[in-house]
């Protein structure tokens, strides 16, 4: 059952939403040289941030589609019915996110790192974090949807809980990039496994709290 | 014989409203029950009780695999409707025949009317095998044939064996045994 969910949830995304954040993420990044100037330097400085600034504000976009249109259609009730744990649920629900959000950000990287100058060793860091933070941002993502999930305006309540803890994620991400430091790359690793661990477990506890 | 569904003093309590107490009542094969009562009188919430969706405040509840056919459609609305039930279910061919749902299976659940989608999701527990089936409103938005339709699932489930919870404040077709909640 937790593959047929995975699949499905990620062949919906994949036929439509998924495509969103992505073209979100690459606009951030045209509208960047804009913001500050085409000086190449300042780019290559500012730009790894820039992006992951760009990262944080894509996740945002898909939290409303994560859990509350099957929380009100019933899926999440007939899950239970047929023995899937809630946080088997929020399991599945960020494996299928990741794959939707991980992946496609990874390759918009690379237009986005050349608008903004980033070449070479530092793109190899940008990509890297990218892999080391998404898995962690789509949980941490699932979690804010379980939680918001049936509240009205939930889009930006979202946005107010995930931001704040989203940023130790990013402080470290952004370190990694512009000093490649390996401390920061672990501290980014550790933070990404903390949200991969605890998100299940808050986002299970908030489909079954949401369940009235 | 041993029950289906049984209830021991069950009492329901909800946004702090107590909606029930002292319901005690035992369900076995063969059986049909009917909960009856004006609107807002907690029979859908009994149904969620019943189905282990909700926790009862006190008393106790023991049921064996069930399907539930509530408001809650759980069918993917842009998939085919054949493909939506088969995500629950390897083939849910014959329910889909039975509610004469055959000829829509290719077609979007997102384009279904409401009563095709009542349809569908009777279909969805007629398919389930679960012999316990909890059904809230089932004859909303049905039209005349759906409700004839449901009339002979439900003799079907119950000579093999089954057991039917409903929960209508409408007149349901055959012989039930009822329960009256009261606002």
């Amino acid at each position: 059952m937790i593959g047929a969910l995975i699949l499905r949830d990620a062949r919906r995304a994949f036929t439509g939403a998924a495509w969103l954040p992505i073209a979100f993420f690459l606009l951030v990044a045209t509208l960047v040289p804009f913001a500050v100037g085409p000086d190449a330097q300042l780019l290559g400085r500012i730009g790894a941030g820039a992006l992951w600034i760009a990262a944080l504000t894509a996740a945002l976009l898909p939290i409303e589609r994560l859990i509350e249109p099957d929380r009100a259609d019933g899926v999440l009730d007939q899950l239970l019915l047929h023995g899937v744990a809630d946080e088997t649920i929020a399991v599945a629900k960020i494996a299928a996110h990741w794959l939707t959000f991980g992946p496609l950000l990874f390759v918009a990287a690379f237009p986005a790192a050349a608008l903004l100058h980033i070449d070479g060793h530092a793109l190899a860091r940008l990509l890297l974090s990218i892999w080391i933070g998404t898995p962690g941002l789509a949980a941490l993502a699932v979690a804010v949807a379980a939680l918001t999930a049936g509240l009205p305006r939930a889009g930006s309540i979202a946005g107010l809980l995930l931001l704040p803890i989203a940023v130790p994620l990013l402080i470290f991400a952004a370190a990694f990039c512009a000093e490649g430091s390996n401390q920061a790359m672990a501290l980014e690793a550790a933070i990404s496994i903390l949200l991969l661990a605890g998100g299940p477990f808050v986002g299970g506890a908030a489909i079954r709290a949401a369940r009235t | 014989m041993k029950a289906l569904l049984r209830f021991e003093d069950v009492a329901l309590r909800r946004g702090g409203r107590l909606l029930f107490e002292g319901l005690s009542f035992h369900l076995g094969p063969g059986e049909r029950l009917q909960v009856t009562g004006p609107n807002g009188s907690g029979k859908s919430s009994l149904i969620r009780l019943a189905a282990g969706l909700l926790r009862a405040e006190r008393g106790r509840v023991d049921r064996s695999p069930l399907a539930v056919a509530d408001d809650g459609v759980a069918l993917d609305r842009e998939q085919p409707l054949g493909r939506a039930l088969q995500f629950w279910n390897a083939s849910p061919e014959r329910a889909m025949d039975a509610l004469g749902l055959a000829q829509l299976a290719l077609v979007p659940v997102r384009l279904l009317s409401s009563g095709q989608l009542k349809r569908a999701t009777l279909a969805r527990v007629a398919a389930s095998g679960a012999p316990l089936w909890l059904l809230d409103e089932p004859l909303n938005a049905l039209d005349s044939d759906g409700a004839k339709k449901l009339g002979f699932l439900v003799e079907h489930h119950l000579e093999s064996g089954g057991a039917i919870l409903a929960a209508s404040h409408q007149r349901l077709g055959g012989e039930w045994r009822n329960v009256e909640l009261r606002p």
